[in-house]
């Protein structure tokens, strides 16, 4: 019963997937929404205002840094978690 | 703490792989320096730098043993250089708000440069802090996984 459940429910899912991909905007058209003004700023500006020549790390450190903070930080919790779980206690 | 070797003395014996790894990591490590180090202007940044490192690390204590690695680097300073470089970045937003800024706002600091470059000396910062931080957790991850697994 789960088994018919599940595979109605993935062809439906299915179903609905395929119908939505012809609404996608075509790939490189230059109306699709990600080519809207900021990034236009990140190609035209981001050298004269960060200094760095690479545009990826400008991006990365610089007008997201908040981001690349967080995700320094899941890092760092990775290793916490890890010494948590693996490190052998005194009373044991 | 005792700990159980990696790999059967047998196999650690091969002179080829312990020799050509011996060669290799220093430069493995040049190069991590240098994926950290040209993040701005060229493809790569802390993440793959500190990967790149912490790799080094890895290698030398699987050719030879945890202990040979150890005595390297040990977990406990590991554990430092893991929360430093975390330290580094937020201490460089801190210094930012400190000299008058938004946080992580680089034009701000106080030194005798251009703004644009006080922006990359503080994203080069940023990029060494992000480096560290990864190299320590990707090498605590093997060593605490490897290391006590067979010692109850």
């Amino acid at each position: 019963m789960i088994r018919i459940f599940s595979i109605v429910s993935l062809i439906l899912v299915g179903i609905v997937f395929i119908y939505v991909v012809d609404d996608m905007p075509d790939f490189g058209d230059p109306k699709n929404p990600t080519n809207n003004e900021i990034y236009e700023r990140y190609v035209n500006k981001s050298f004269e205002e960060t200094g760095a020549p690479n545009m990826v790390t400008a991006i990365l450190a610089s007008y997201r840094g908040y981001d690349t903070l967080g995700e320094t930080t899941v890092i760092f919790t990775a290793g916490m978690a890890i010494i948590l779980l693996f490190k052998r206690w005194k009373d044991e | 703490m005792s700990k159980k070797k990696i790999i059967s003395n047998e196999q650690r014996e091969s002179v080829i792989v312990r020799t050509i790894s011996r060669i290799m990591i220093p430069f493995i490590q040049l190069f991590g320096l240098y994926v950290i180090i040209h993040g701005e202007t060229s493809p790569g940044g802390g993440f793959q730098g500190g990967v790149i490192m912490g790799t080094s690390i890895i290698l030398l204590a699987i050719v030879f043993d945890l202990e040979e690695a150890e005595r390297r680097i040990s977990r406990k300073s590991l554990t430092a250089l893991m929360s430093f470089g975390l330290l580094i970045y937020s201490g460089i937003g801190v210094l930012d708000m400190l000299s008058g800024g938004k946080y992580l706002e680089y034009t701000k600091l106080p030194l005798p440069l251009p703004a644009h470059e006080i922006s990359t000396l503080s994203m080069l910062g940023v990029e060494i802090g992000i480096g560290i931080t990864v190299m320590a957790v990707i090498i605590l991850l093997f060593f605490y996984m490897v290391g006590d697994q067979n010692a109850t």
